[in-house]
């Protein structure tokens, strides 16, 4: 076994032993009923939280993701549900100015050498203040093609719906999966987040990776306001404010370091399912409110980022920084 | 092999070449021309701006003024991956490699095997274990970089430098952690490269491998061309000096420091029992007494730092016991062991020492303070005194001591951390390999100032793979191969010689 993959193990270990945990208080948690709407339900914030997954590894991070999503479905339903755009010609509008908007970050980021959290940070205020401007109000969209959509399901004897959502979510996944470990951007990526210094040196394209990441990054987000303007069926300024901070926790507790240049898509998805486990099992519940699931994420950042510590400390090499910062002593 | 290079035309030339730097001049018109199957050999003290030049030739800075032409053709390498595409491949200084992936992947990052569209997993660890076999190195290509140690890492960066395709190969000092049997492997490649029509740019502090290896020699001094040679022009004597711009024997100012009378006699320092850790040591004693130099010699992987790191506390001993001054203690953290009077300057200063963004007096006063407490705060005026001194003793070549240390020439920034254990004043300190990478005229100050400290009382126990050096300074040479220590040498028995034998020896 090796260390690198603790992280991802743990993050299994915490999905399967809370899963069975639900399924023995509710055993519809056996049925594809529950598996179906997991799926639906936390498809949004799942695609996005794979483009993050893509984000972090390469030593970044992006803060545009809630305000990006809450574009998305403002310029949607504007377009579709106020001016009569064709939604397919929409999509590809609005996934055109999603990516653009992500390489300009991703621009800044790496020829200013401006911090991704500040650049991303202005992504967000960018973003959210462009959604209030198109609209304040709530747009409904009422249109043939969404119709379809949500018609488009495949149900399962027992009734579990899998949706176009969820279809969406393991398309992108399985997308996501090949990109980080089979193509030649996607180890780029790992090696800039590894260390940056070294993959210029060795090498790799830098400056055209990390445009990529985070044009791959706004992409993702805009197909997941998609995705949620579809479910919706309406367009609203003020949704997804901070999630950028639940796709990020979910990232992590999914075993992606924070520092770069470690990171799993698949468990980026097992962490999102695992936090949609737990809202569902709240929710079923009823005797505690939703709102736990706060709770729940904050225990479980802690306790992966500590664990996290825990293995890299471990390691046969430790800096020197740490020896002397532990090492106060009269002389 | 060309031996008659005026006919040949040049593979690779650099005319009128500067670069300045703010507060630095590192290169002013400099020429320099490398023709096929040649190996031109650069060589300076630290900070002569021999990287520079390297870096300007592959696009890392850019060049403030002159011309480079390769095959005769003007080119402008914009990155080190356009300079890969002009057919120029190069191993930097340090160790550049990713920590956090496989060896693997490193040997192939950016020029993988592809298969149906995807990266060929299986074909780049198969590929890579051949590789580094034909160096003989036979070690799982799987794990990450990170869990080898320096030596190996830097084999590794060679082996990926080492492209067939290339037309020029640079080597940037690739020999200071290898041992001479890695050094020869290195060698017979190269020799192999050179038949091929391939030329090398080789940079190097070990003027025996110059002589060993090259076929012309440059030599750079404060970012001037001083001397081009071929190398049957030269004696070693004529090259140091040209170096240094002085006669070594005049550098070193007559502060050669005279021999200890016996060390012997003094009470021990460190005394450890049965010490072992399984799969890193086997069960080792060792005594190591006030004001005397332990040198450990071995091969690569033979235990050396396995050695250090668990008298330090970085690794904990599973079996053994050990003594500071006489009563018994637990070296189970780099804590303990720093407060029991322990420095050890690690053979990573890359990865363990090094905090670039700090300024060089930032860097030297860090163990010193961390001694003493954060609370008591070490004054300014100490801090540059200290600064200054260490600046002076070691050579390191600096505007000021607030420069930060990343700006300096990987052999000052060694000189930096080296500096900083040498004031943080220890009982007993450990230096890995304390001359890697390090010039000749800072490598006899460095020896100088440990034979001092040790005649101060300071125990002292040194790791190196030179053992010219360790000859030079050890009073008892403790000699280690396969993880386990095989004995001691002392007095009179410590000669080259008798260690390799007792390296050798079955
Ligand atoms: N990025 C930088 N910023 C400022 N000054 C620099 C930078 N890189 C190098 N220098 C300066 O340029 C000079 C030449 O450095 P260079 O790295 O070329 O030396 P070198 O000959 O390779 O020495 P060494 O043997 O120590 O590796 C040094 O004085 C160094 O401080
Ligand atoms: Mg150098």
């Amino acid at each position: 076994m090796r260390s690198r993959y603790i992280p991802l193990l743990m993050t299994f270990v915490v999905f399967v032993a809370l899963y069975l945990i639900a399924y023995s208080r509710f055993s519809s948690f056996g049925s594809m009923r529950v598996v179906g709407n997991l799926l639906r339900d936390n498809a949004y914030w799942g695609i996005a939280a794979i483009g993050m997954t893509f984000v972090i590894i390469s030593g970044g991070i992006d803060l545009s993701v809630g305000s990006v999503i809450a574009f998305t479905g403002v310029f949607c339903a504007l377009m579709i549900g106020r001016n009569g755009w064709d939604p397919l010609a929409t999509f590809a509008v609005i996934l055109t100015i999603g990516t653009l908007f992500g390489a300009t970050m991703g621009f800044f980021i790496h020829y200013f050498k401006i911090p991704a959290f500040i650049v991303t940070l202005s992504g967000l205020f960018l973003a959210r203040g462009m959604a209030y401007v198109l609209s304040t109000d709530s747009i409904r969209i009422d249109h043939p093609f969404y119709k379809q959509i949500s018609d488009l399901v495949y149900v399962f004897p027992d009734r579990g719906r899998f949706t176009f959502a969820a279809g969406m979510f393991l398309l992108i996944l399985i997308v996501g999966i090949f990109l980080a470990h089979f193509t030649r951007f996607g180890r780029n990526v790992y090696a800039l987040g590894g260390n940056s210094d070294a993959a210029l040196l060795l090498g790799v394209p830098v400056g055209r990776t990390t445009i990529l990441v985070y044009a791959l990054s706004s992409f993702l987000t805009v197909l997941a306001g998609i995705v949620l303007s579809l479910s919706k069926q309406s367009g609203d300024s003020t949704i997804a404010v901070g999630l950028e901070l639940d796709v990020i926790a979910a990232v992590v507790i999914g075993g992606t370091l924070l520092t770069g240049g470690v990171g799993y898509v698949i468990g980026t998805f097992i962490a999102v399912m695992t936090l949609g486990t737990i809202q569902t099992y709240l929710t079923l519940d009823g005797s505690l409110t939703p709102w736990w699931i706060k709770i729940v994420i904050g225990i479980l950042l802690f306790s992966f980022v500590a664990l996290q510590k825990l293995l890299s400390s471990r390691k046969r090499v430790q800096s020197a920084k740490e020896q002397l910062a532990t090492a106060p002593l009269p002389s | 092999m060309n031996t008659s290079g005026q006919e040949t035309k040049p593979l690779l030339e650099v005319k009128g070449l500067s670069k300045v730097f703010p507060s630095t001049v590192a290169l002013s018109e400099v020429d320099f021309t490398l023709y096929p199957g040649d190996v031109h050999v650069l060589v300076g003290e630290n900070g002569a701006g021999k990287s520079t030049l390297i870096k300007l030739i592959t696009g890392v800075h850019h060049k403030d003024g002159g011309v480079i032409l390769l095959e005769g053709k003007p080119i402008e390498p914009r990155s080190p991956r356009h300079a890969q595409e002009l057919g120029i491949s190069t191993v930097y200084q340090e160790v550049n490699l990713i920590p956090t992936m496989s060896v693997a992947e490193n040997i192939f990052l950016g020029r993988q095997p592809m298969r149906f569209g995807m990266i060929n997993m299986r074909a780049i660890n198969q590929q890579a274990k051949q590789l580094l076999r034909g160096f003989g190195l036979d070690i799982d290509v799987t794990r990450n970089l990170s869990s080898y140690s320096v030596a190996i890492q830097q084999i590794i960066a060679i082996v990926r430098g080492v492209d067939l395709s290339a037309k020029v190969l640079i080597l940037d000092e690739p020999t200071s952690s290898l041992d001479r049997h890695e050094v020869e492997r290195l060698f017979s490649v190269i020799r192999s490269l050179k038949q091929r029509g391939i030329g090398i740019i080789l940079i190097t502090h070990f003027l025996d491998q110059v002589f060993e290896i090259a076929d012309r020699i440059t030599v750079l001094r404060n970012g001037h061309k001083v001397g081009e040679h071929r190398l049957a022009e030269l004696t070693k004597v004529q090259l140091i000096t040209e170096m240094l711009g002085k006669e070594l024997t005049a550098a070193l100012d007559n502060k050669q420091v005279t021999a200890r009378e016996d060390g012997a006699s003094t009470k021990p320092f460190l005394e450890v029992r049965g010490f072992a850790r399984h799969g890193m040591i086997e069960p080792f004693n060792l005594v190591i007494r006030q004001g005397e130099i332990v040198g450990l010699a071995g091969l690569l992987g033979s235990g050396r730092t396995e050695i250090a790191h668990l008298i330090f506390g970085i690794d904990q001993n599973d079996q053994g016991e050990a003594f500071v001054k006489g009563e018994q203690v637990n070296l189970s953290s780099p804590r303990k062991a720093i407060q029991y009077g322990f420095g050890l300057c690690p053979e990573d200063r890359k990865v363990e020492g090094i905090i670039g963004e700090l300024s060089v007096r930032e860097n030297i006063i860090l163990a010193l303070q961390a001694r003493m407490g954060w609370f008591n705060y070490l004054s300014r005026q100490k801090q540059d005194e200290l600064a200054t001194q260490m600046i002076e003793a070691l050579h390191i070549v600096t505007p000021d001591a607030e420069k930060p240390v990343k700006e300096l020439s990987g052999g000052n920034q060694q000189k930096v951390i080296l500096a900083r254990w040498l004031v943080s004043n220890p009982e007993f300190l450990i230096l890995d390999e304390p001359t890697r990478g390090i010039d000749v005229g800072a490598h006899a100050e460095i020896i100088q100032i440990i034979k001092r400290l040790a005649q101060e009382g300071k125990a002292m126990m040194i790791i190196s793979s030179e053992l010219a050096e360790i000859v030079d300074y050890s009073d008892r040479v403790v000699v280690l191969r396969d993880r386990k220590k095989l004995g001691e040498l002392e007095g009179n028995e410590i000669n080259e010689s008798t260690i390799m034998q007792a390296i050798a020896a079955n």
